[in-house]
């Protein structure tokens, strides 16, 4: 047997032995990060942090009237609304400006107003709430930029 | 009234059976290419006993594997290919030691010595169906702790076995052997076993009382004197083993073990603490007082000072294998003291290297964190702690063998997990390997729902306050 074989045999008999360890290896990553989620839970996961009320750092508030507000993920990400003098209800009926498609939302669930001189946000009965920046919404409470709104699963941003 | 949420990330749980079988396969490729790599460099030919080698090994793996697949189907994946990598490793090298040793018998004119592998594989079969009994007797872990108390006298009763007359043998200066029907088997090996299932079920129950009664004192929280009571007798027990069976290596096993599950199940820092003084106080005494000791510590300060001392042609068997080492079969293991037990971890260093050395290094880490992970993910605190317990069990036997190998600390007497000739402790490894997969079944077997709770019913819940 030549010296050159030998050595090639060596070599490759470490690889293999490594091969094992780096198997493992990826075997326990993907236990970790690679664990299936249920699709529908994956979507709930994504407005988690508006849920816990301890997450939400209140966002930076600016001066001057919001403008518009837009539903900010999910599959209708993009739609919203423009405030101008009208008011915006929201919810899952075929009257509202933002109509969701959100299972947890109820028909007409929640209303934005311009009174006094400023937006407020008020919850019109729904069955599982509004809430401001992480707060239950129980009475209309001023709606600012920067904000956002959570409705069933959906979250909407409030923006200039 | 608040709203509590309701979404939990649903994991969908997996057995992970088939990549186990995968693992399996490489670990069976790997213990094979072993044996022919020392057939080709030793004999200059593929043995002939290679089909029988890995029939055998494959064989074994595949009643462990499928046992699991029926009967721990969650169980973790990387555990018994972890062990089957281990033991074939460690048969192979036996073998090839065999061979080593045979070619200097036959070289001095003498008769060699009856090869110690086919002893290795009977064991490991031995083992594998312990591995068996335990997966499909034990269907509950949580059943153990009935038999927390039972499992300490059978632990202590192990433990003594060898001091009785008649029983025990003294092999190589230490009185832990007993011999029955001409074979000699280490009743300590089994007692660990025993005595972890015993900490755990005793820590369980009184963990609370060690934890809130206590003191502050110089700003560490120091236990009640009387709650001192369980770590004294751990403390006095692996002594006498030290003092009465001179096997330091068990003795540093069980203290560390107590200790740590205790530090584990209280979290208290003060147990390290009086414990590691405990250790100090102990290893002095022992320094002074024992022969075999001082013999130990002074091996390890100066390997140079004794001619043909173990620790001293290990190191040089090290240093010759280097980084990528000799190549199996191509060094001189055999020319080490205990080169198929005690030493076979520098046998492994000298032929495959600091490379081969870190790979099956991090192989025993990989067994040890899985254990570790059971640990985290079990559901009740007396599994947590067996789960603690053995892989901690693992982790000071490879530290303490490894390091006293390579001269980090005297070298002890313990056996090297699963690699090591010796009967008794390749059994009892895998009676642990199954003990830890049954708990990492439970561990991450999906929770049987409650009757499932949708959002609108939790929403009408809050709305009826």
């Amino acid at each position: 047997m030549s010296e050159l074989t030998l050595t090639l045999i060596k070599l490759g008999f470490l690889a293999l032995l490594w091969m094992f360890v780096l198997a493992v290896l990826s075997v326990i990553r993907s236990d970790l990060f690679g664990a299936k989620v249920d699709s529908r839970a994956a979507a709930a996961v994504a407005p988690q942090n508006t849920r816990t009320p301890k997450a939400v750092k209140p966002a930076k508030k600016r001066k001057g009237l919001p403008a518009s507000v837009t539903i900010a993920d999910g599959p209708q990400a993009g739609v919203g609304a423009s405030l101008t003098e009208e008011p915006v209800i929201i919810g899952r009926g075929s009257d509202c400006q933002i109509r969701l498609d959100d299972d947890y939302s109820s028909t007409r669930h929640a209303r934005l107003f311009l009174s006094e001189g400023q937006w407020w946000v008020e919850d019109l009965g729904s069955t599982n709430g509004t809430y401001l920046d992480g707060q239950r919404v129980t009475r209309p409470v001023p709606a600012e930029i920067g904000g956002s709104i959570r409705i069933g699963r959906t979250t909407l941003n409030i923006a200039k | 009234m608040s709203y509590a949420p309701t979404s939990v990330i649903q994991i969908i749980p997996r057995t992970r059976r088939g990549v186990e079988l995968l693992l399996l396969v490489i670990a069976i490729a790997v213990s094979v290419g072993a044996y022919v790599n020392i057939g080709i460099t030793v004999q200059n030919e593929v043995p002939a006993s290679t089909g029988y080698y890995a029939a055998g090994i494959t064989l074994l793996a595949l009643i462990a594997h499928f046992a699991l697949r029926y009967r721990a189907p969650y169980a973790d994946p990387v555990l018994l290919p972890c062990a089957v990598l281990l033991n074939g490793l460690g048969v192979a090298m036996i073998h090839r030691i065999d061979l080593g040793l045979a070619l200097v018998a036959e070289a001095r004119g003498a008769t060699p010595k009856s090869p110690a592998a086919p002893q290795q594989i009977t064991w490991t079969a031995v083992g594998v169906v312990l591995f068996l009994v335990v997966i499909l007797v034990i269907r509950d872990h949580r059943r153990l702790q009935a038999l927390t108390y039972t499992a300490g006298l059978a632990g202590l009763v192990l433990l003594v076995l060898p001091l009785i007359p008649g029983l025990g043998v003294n092999l190589n200066g230490a009185r832990i052997w007993i011999r029955l029907a001409g074979m000699s088997f280490q009743p300590g090996e089994f007692a660990k076993i025993c005595l972890v299932v015993f900490f755990a079920g005793y820590l369980v129950v009184k963990r609370d009382v060690l934890t809130l009664a206590g003191h502050r004192f110089l700003g560490l929280d120091l236990p009640r004197a009387r709650d001192l009571g369980p770590i004294g007798i751990a403390w006095g027990v692996s002594l006498g083993v030290l003092v009465f069976e001179s096997d330091l290596g068990s003795s540093l096993l069980f203290f560390g073990l107590f200790l740590f599950l205790l530090y584990v199940s209280t979290e208290r820092a003060g147990w390290l603490i009086i414990g590691g003084l405990l250790f100090v106080g102990g290893a002095y005494f022992a320094y002074a007082t024992f022969g075999h000791v001082h013999r130990r510590v002074t091996d390890w300060l100066d390997p140079w000072a004794i001619d043909g001392g173990q620790v001293k042609l290990g190191l040089m068997g090290q240093a010759w294998g280097g980084i990528l080492g000799r190549g199996l079969g191509q060094g001189h293991p055999e020319a080490t003291l205990y080169a198929q037990s005690d030493m076979i971890i520098s046998s492994f260093a000298e032929e495959l290297g600091l490379t081969g050395l870190i790979a099956i290094i991090l192989v025993y880490t990989l067994i040890i964190e899985r254990g570790l992970r059971t640990a985290l993910g079990c559901r009740d605190i007396f599994g947590k702690l067996i789960a603690t317990g053995l892989a901690m069990s693992f982790a000071l036997q490879v530290f303490v063998i490894v390091g006293g190998v390579t001269g980090l600390i005297p070298l002890t007497g313990l056996a090297t997990p699963f690699m090591a000739l010796g009967g008794t402790s390749l059994v009892a490894n895998w009676a642990i390997i199954a003990l830890l997969l049954r708990i990492s079944d439970q561990a991450r077997r999906p929770q049987t729902p409650a009757a499932p709770v949708s959002d609108e019913t939790i929403a009408m819940a809050v709305q009826k306050q």
